[in-house]
């Protein structure tokens, strides 16, 4: 299974590789919208902040290659923390900004609703199935992942939440549309649950 | 709900993992990279690894090392020593390290802070700060591995921090450090009072009921290496203890 890892100069890559090896992917790291074609697996890692992750995006070209190759041909791909925030339509973390679009919502800051919540939204926390998918297989409801944002994902429509997460109330922590995932929370920073879902992920038809 | 962290944390010095006792008297414990085999194993619930000699000897971060840690950690990884820039941030974050910790360049140049937050995202942001109580009974924070006073006091700095976009803090007690004795609770509730941010209590932990008393006193996090290098007690047994206590642990699958 060849997954491309997309470089747009954001997010921890090394570890992103290291988990989709470990889990037997072949993976590699591009910079360039033209080897898109080469990929079964798409990834949109990303640390930073929304409106400069898009900004660099467009520039090099990535914007209009993950949806012809989403849309057109059917690549499943998965969003992880930030990436996942990218497929919104929109965000606000440094300016209202287009995002990618591939699943409808938009992505606003945390507000916490009781004094002990602290944002951002930093370490292990539950993750509550809406639904059953195959991304879950073999992983227990209310498994905690880790988190680390200060930003959520808000659908227009429940149908796109795969799963969501106790704090400032609840946020959307799995979303889904057709084959476009997007977690915020990092599997590949959360052990041995972490991988199962990436292996999760491999297998999607 | 959001799980209280136990954090390991590894001290780095040229070529071996140290320990010392109130910033001084290192010991070797051991080299890094099986340390972190051995937590990862164990599913620890993050790591933090700090070069104490990079910003007194003036040197780079050393890449290339920690490239080849973050290649055997499946959990979350703090990286700090000799930060100074972001170009040095951006290697790092591409190296596999999830967060950075600052610490005596944020003294030196605060914007440093606002500007990683604004690239970076304050996520990966850390600030540590050590600090030890003064004569007058005030606590006052040093830099370059606790060589040098700021005239700053933690609490006052901490809110600065967190108003420059600072992610989270890393608050640790110089003179606890290394002793067992218990973190200064006093310090710890005196920042978490200050922030919103999460805040992690560091030096002096040598039991479980240590890291209770800290998250007692609003610490989100609790870190601990003397007590993981120098006794039997483990992150495991910690997170038992706590969860007996009703503090929320992250649960592992075996």
């Amino acid at each position: 299974m060849s997954v491309l890892i997309i470089d747009y100069g954001m997010g921890n890559l090394a570890s992103v590789r290291r988990a989709f090896e470990e889990c037997g992917a072949s993976v590699f790291i591009s910079n360039n919208p033209l080897e898109i074609k080469d990929a079964e697996r798409l990834v949109l890692p990303g640390v930073g902040a929304f409106h400069d992750a898009m900004v660099l995006l467009s520039e090099k070209g990535w914007v209009n290659a993950i949806r012809e190759a989403v849309l057109n041909e059917g690549i499943p791909v998965l969003g992880i923390c930030l990436g996942m925030q990218l497929l919104a339509n929109s965000g606000v973390e440094g300016g209202e900004t287009h995002g990618l679009a591939l699943v409808p919502g938009r992505v606003v800051r945390l507000e916490p609703k009781d004094v002990r919540e602290r944002v951002p939204h930093v370490g292990w926390n539950e993750v509550h199935f809406a639904t059953t998918h195959q991304l879950f297989d073999g992983i227990a409801d209310g498994t905690d992942f880790y988190f680390v944002h200060s930003y959520h994902f808000i659908p227009d429509e429940p149908k796109y939440v795969l799963a969501t997460t106790p704090y400032c109330e609840s946020f959307v922590s799995v979303v889904a549309n057709e084959k476009v995932f997007g977690t915020q929370f990092h599997p590949e920073k959360s052990s041995k649950v972490g991988f199962k879902l990436i292996q999760n992920f491999l297998r999607v038809k | 709900m959001l799980k209280v962290r136990i954090i390991p944390t590894l001290l780095w010095k040229g070529t071996g993992l140290v320990k010392g006792m109130g910033f001084d008297s290192w010991r070797r414990v051991g080299t890094v990279l099986p340390a972190i085999k051995v937590y990862n194993l164990r599913e620890v619930d993050e790591l933090v690894i700090l070069d104490i000699t990079a910003t007194n000897e003036g040197k780079e971060p050393d890449y290339e090392t920690i490239a080849d840690w973050a290649q055997e950690c499946f959990v979350p990884v703090t990286i700090g020593g000799g930060i100074r820039n972001l170009e040095q941030i951006r290697r790092l974050l591409k190296c596999g390290a999830d967060k950075i910790a600052i610490n005596s360049a944020a003294y030196e140049r605060p914007q440093l802070i606002s500007e990683a937050s604004n690239r970076f995202g304050s996520q990966c942001v850390v600030v540590s700060i050590d600090a030890r109580k003064t004569s007058t009974g005030d606590y006052e924070c040093y830099s370059h591995s606790g060589k040098r006073p700021t005239g700053m006091r933690p609490a006052e700095w901490a809110k600065r921090c967190e108003a420059l976009g600072a992610g989270e803090l890393l608050i640790t007690s110089m003179e606890r450090d290394g002793t067992m004795l218990g973190y200064d609770l006093e310090l710890v509730q005196q920042v978490a009072n200050e922030v919103k941010i999460p805040v992690i209590a560091s030096g002096g932990a040598g039991s479980p009921l240590h890291m209770l008393q800290a998250i007692q006193r609003s610490a989100s996090a609790v870190a601990a290496a003397s007590m993981f290098h120098f006794t039997e007690q483990t992150p495991a047994e910690c997170r038992d203890f706590l969860l007996n206590h009703g503090i929320p642990v992250r649960k592992v699958a075996g």
